[in-house]
C-alpha cells in the first residue's frame, strides 16, 4: 500500500510572511520600537541630549545595568530569574576589597577571589533550587536576604566600618582600574570602558543563545523543562549554569564599582535587581520562560540608560524617574505582547 | 474466544537469526507478566512487532497497556516471562538502553517546546555543529534542510520549519515527534494514544503517518483504545483487559465488528444490565443497556 504524499507546496505559504511580520516577531520589538520613541522625545524636549558626550553618559548608565541584564536575560529565557543580583554585586566588591586589604595583598588576588565567590554564590542558588524544587523566587529572596546581612555584618566586622577602606593605593590597582573602570578617547568623547565590556558580552551572549547548543537548551530548559529532559537534555547543569553565569555578571559589574571608587558601601545594591530584571522584561523576555533574546535586555538597558539621563539633561525633577520606568515597563510589556499575538496569528 | 490465540508462522520480512536462520521477530514478548508487590499490572502477554508491521495494542483504561509499553520503552521490567530483540533475549533498565536498542516511543505529551521553532524541536538534545573549540557551532542550515526532508519523506507539508512548533495542529505535532524517532535511529516506534485527543480529521493525519513509518520498514506499537482507528492500520491486535490478554489475532482472522465487540465486553453488559434491573433501576437505562446488548450479540454473530 501506498500513501499518496502531497506534494508539498511551501513557498507559496511562506510567502505570506513578510519581512515585516517576520521582524514583528523578533522578541526585542517592543523594547525597540520604545527605545527609538524615547530617543526621538528626549532629542526633541532636551537638545543637549544630542551631544557625543551625553550619549556616552546615557551609554555608560545603561551599561552598569545592561551588564547585569546580559545574564539576567539568559536566566529569565531559561526560566528562572534572580533576586540576589543586586547585593551580589556589592558582595562581589566586598569581597575583592576586603580580602586584599586585610591581608595586604596584589588586588588582584582578591579579584579573583571574588570571581570564585561570585560563581559560587550562583552555583550554590542553582544548586538549591535543582535539589528543593523550590521556586526561583522563594531561593534567589533567601540569598538576597542572607548576602544583605553578610554583606552589612562581615564589613563592619572587619574594617571596623559600613564602608570600606579604600584599597586606591595598593599593589596592582591600577592595572585592574584600567581593566574594569577606565575611559577610552574616540573622537574627543571619554567613553567608559564597561559600555565596551557590555556590547561584548551582548555579543557573546547571542551567540550562545541562537547558534550554540548551549543555547538551544537555555531555551527548552525554560520552554518545558520535561519536554527537554526526555530528549536528553542535561537541564540541571543548563540551570545551574545559568545561575552561574549571571554570578558572573555579578562579579564584573563588582569590579567595575570597586575599581571606580576604589571604596564599597556595603549597604548598596538593594532594588538593584529590579531594574535588571525589568530591563530583561522590557526587552521582550518571558517571565515564564523559553522566549527572549539578549539583544532586548540590551535595549531594555539603554531605555533605563536614556530615562535616567534624558530626565536630567530635560531638566526635570529626577524624583518622576521612578514613575518614568514603571510607565515605560507597563508599555513596552503590552506593546510585546500585542505584537506577538500579532506575529503568532500570521 | 480466548483459545483463539494465533501462532506467528505468517512472518513475512523479519530479520533472520544467523544461527538458525530461521525467521526472529524484532521484538517478542513471551507470557510476559509484570507486578507490583502483589498487584498484578500484567499477565500472560505474548506478542510480536516485525519490520514494516503494525501491532496494534488495545485497550481500555487500567487495561494494562502503559505497564506494557512501559515495559517495552525501558522504564519498567517484567518479572515473568521473556522479552526479545531479535532473537536475543533482553531486560531493557533503561529508556537509553531502549533507544540503543532502536525502541523509540512517542508519548502523549509529546516532548517538544512549543515555543521553539520546529527544526530546533527536531534535533534538541542531538544538535548537529559544525567548527572547532570555540567557534563550535550549530549547523542551522544542515538542520533545517534536514527536518525539511525527513518531514517530506513523511509527507508532511509544512509552512515553514523556522515557526514555533506549538503553532502547528497536534496531528502535525505528533507527526514532527514520529519523523524525529525516525530520523534518529528507531527501528520499533511506540506511539501511546497517537490519536486520543484529536478530532477525526487529524486522526485521520496520524493514522496515514503511521502507515508511513510502517511503509519505511519501521515495526510499530500502536497503542490504542479506539478498534476504529486499529483495524484499518494493524497487521496484528492484542487486546487487553484487566491486565490480561484476552486475545491476539491477526488481521486476516477478526473483523472491525468482532473487535469491536471484544473491546465493549458483551458478556459484561448484559451483566450489568441484570445488576441494574436487579436494583429497580431506571427502566429507560435499563432498556438501553439491553438494547446495546442486543446490538453486540447481532454484531458478533
Amino acid at each position: 500500500m501506498t500513501i499518496a504524499a502531497t506534494a508539498p507546496v511551501t513557498d507559496e505559504r511562506v510567502a505570506k510572511k513578510s519581512t515585516v511580520s517576520k521582524l514583528l516577531g523578533r522578541p526585542e520589538i517592543g523594547a525597540l520600537v520604545g527605545a527609538v520613541a524615547l530617543f526621538v522625545f528626549f532629542a526633541a524636549v532636551a537638545p543637549v541630549f544630542l551631544q557625543p558626550g551625553s550619549i556616552a553618559t546615557v551609554l555608560y548608565g545603561a551599561s552598569t545595568i545592561g551588564i547585569m541584564a546580559v545574564g539576567v536575560s539568559l536566566l529569565m529565557i531559561g526560566g528562572e530569574f534572580d533576586l540576589s543580583t543586586g547585593v551580589a554585586v556589592i558582595s562581589s566588591a566586598l569581597m575583592a576589597s576586603l580580602f586584599s586589604w586585610y591581608f595586604s595583598m596584589n588586588v588582584w588576588v582578591g579579584v579573583l577571589l571574588a570571581l570564585v565567590m561570585s560563581l559560587g554564590v550562583g552555583f550554590i542558588n542553582g544548586w538549591i533550587l535543582i535539589k528543593t524544587k523550590l521556586p526561583s523566587f522563594i531561593v534567589t529572596l533567601a540569598t538576597f536576604l542572607m548576602l544583605t546581612g553578610l554583606n552589612l555584618g562581615l564589613t563592619r566586622a572587619i574594617g571596623g566600618s559600613v564602608s570600606t577602606p579604600s584599597v586606591s593605593n595598593m599593589d596592582g590597582f591600577e592595572s585592574a582600574r584600567a581593566i574594569f573602570a577606565s575611559s577610552v578617547n574616540i573622537a574627543g568623547v571619554d567613553v567608559k570602558i564597561t559600555v565596551f565590556i557590555w556590547l561584548g558580552m551582548v555579543a557573546v551572549a547571542s551567540w550562545v543563545l541562537l547558534r550554540t547548543k548551549i543555547g538551544n537548551w537555555i531555551f527548552a530548559s525554560g520552554g518545558d523543562a520535561n519536554a527537554a529532559r526526555a530528549v536528553g537534555v542535561p537541564v540541571v547543569k543548563t540551570k545551574i549554569g545559568l545561575f552561574m553565569a549571571v554570578g558572573f555578571c555579578a562579579w564584573v559589574l563588582g569590579m567595575h564599582n570597586l575599581f571606580a571608587f576604589a571604596t564599597v558601601q556595603s549597604g548598596e545594591g538593594i532594588g538593584n535587581e529590579f531594574l535588571y530584571i525589568i530591563a530583561a522584561v522590557i526587552g521582550g523576555c518571558l517571565l515564564t520562560g523559553g522566549y527572549g533574546s539578549a539583544i532586548g535586555g540590551a535595549i531594555g538597558a539603554f531605555i533605563f540608560g536614556m530615562a535616567n539621563k534624558g530626565i536630567v539633561y530635560a531638566e526635570w525633577n529626577p524624583d518622576w524617574f521612578k514613575f518614568f520606568l514603571g510607565l515605560m515597563l507597563l508599555l513596552a510589556t503590552i506593546v510585546n505582547l500585542v505584537v506577538k499575538r500579532r506575529a503568532e496569528q500570521k | 474466544m480466548e483459545n483463539d490465540q494465533i501462532t506467528q508462522e505468517t512472518l513475512l520480512q523479519g530479520e533472520t537469526d544467523p544461527l538458525t536462520s530461521t525467521p526472529v521477530h524484532l521484538l517478542h514478548l513471551d507470557k510476559v507478566g509484570k507486578h507490583y508487590g502483589n498487584i498484578i499490572a500484567l499477565r500472560d502477554v505474548t506478542m510480536a512487532v516485525d519490520a514494516g508491521r503494525v501491532t496494534c495494542v488495545l485497550g481500555d483504561n487500567g487495561a494494562g497497556k502503559s505497564t506494557l509499553i512501559k515495559i517495552i520503552a525501558g522504564l519498567h521490567q517484567h518479572d515473568e516471562g521473556t522479552f526479545t530483540i531479535l532473537g536475543e533475549e533482553r531486560k531493557l533498565s533503561s529508556p537509553r538502553e531502549a533507544l540503543d536498542a532502536g525502541i523509540a516511543a512517542v508519548y502523549q505529551d509529546l516532548a517538544v517546546v512549543s515555543l521553539m521553532p520546529i527544526w530546533r524541536n527536531f534535533f534538541l538534545g542531538s544538535e548537529l555543529t559544525t567548527g572547532f573549540g570555540p567557534f563550535k557551532r550549530l549547523d542551522v542550515d544542515r538542520m533545517k534542510e534536514i527536518t525539511k526532508k525527513e518531514l517530506q519523506d513523511m509527507g508532511i507539508d509544512l509552512r515553514d520549519v523556522e515557526q514555533p512548533i506549538g503553532q502547528l495542529s497536534g496531528g502535525e505535532r505528533q507527526c514532527v515527534a514520529i519523523a524525529r524517532a525516525v530520523h534518529f535511529g528507531a527501528k520499533v516506534l511506540i506511539l501511546d494514544e497517537p490519536t486520543a485527543a484529536l478530532g477525526v480529521k487529524q486522526s485521520g493525519v496520524v493514522l496515514r503517518y503511521i502507515l508511513q513509518a510502517r511503509d519505511r520498514g519501521l515495526g510499530v506499537i500502536f497503542i490504542t483504545h479506539n478498534p476504529h482507528h486499529a483495524f484499518p492500520v494493524g497487521d496484528r491486535f492484542l487486546l487487553l483487559k484487566r491486565g490480561k490478554s484476552i486475545g491476539y489475532y491477526n488481521k486476516k482472522d477478526i473483523t472491525l465488528e468482532e473487535l469491536t465487540a471484544q473491546m465493549a465486553g458483551g458478556a459484561e453488559l448484559a451483566e450489568l444490565a441484570h445488576e441494574l434491573e436487579a436494583l429497580g433501576g431506571h427502566t429507560d437505562v435499563v432498556a438501553e443497556v439491553e438494547a446495546e446488548v442486543g446490538a453486540t450479540e447481532a454484531r458478533r454473530t
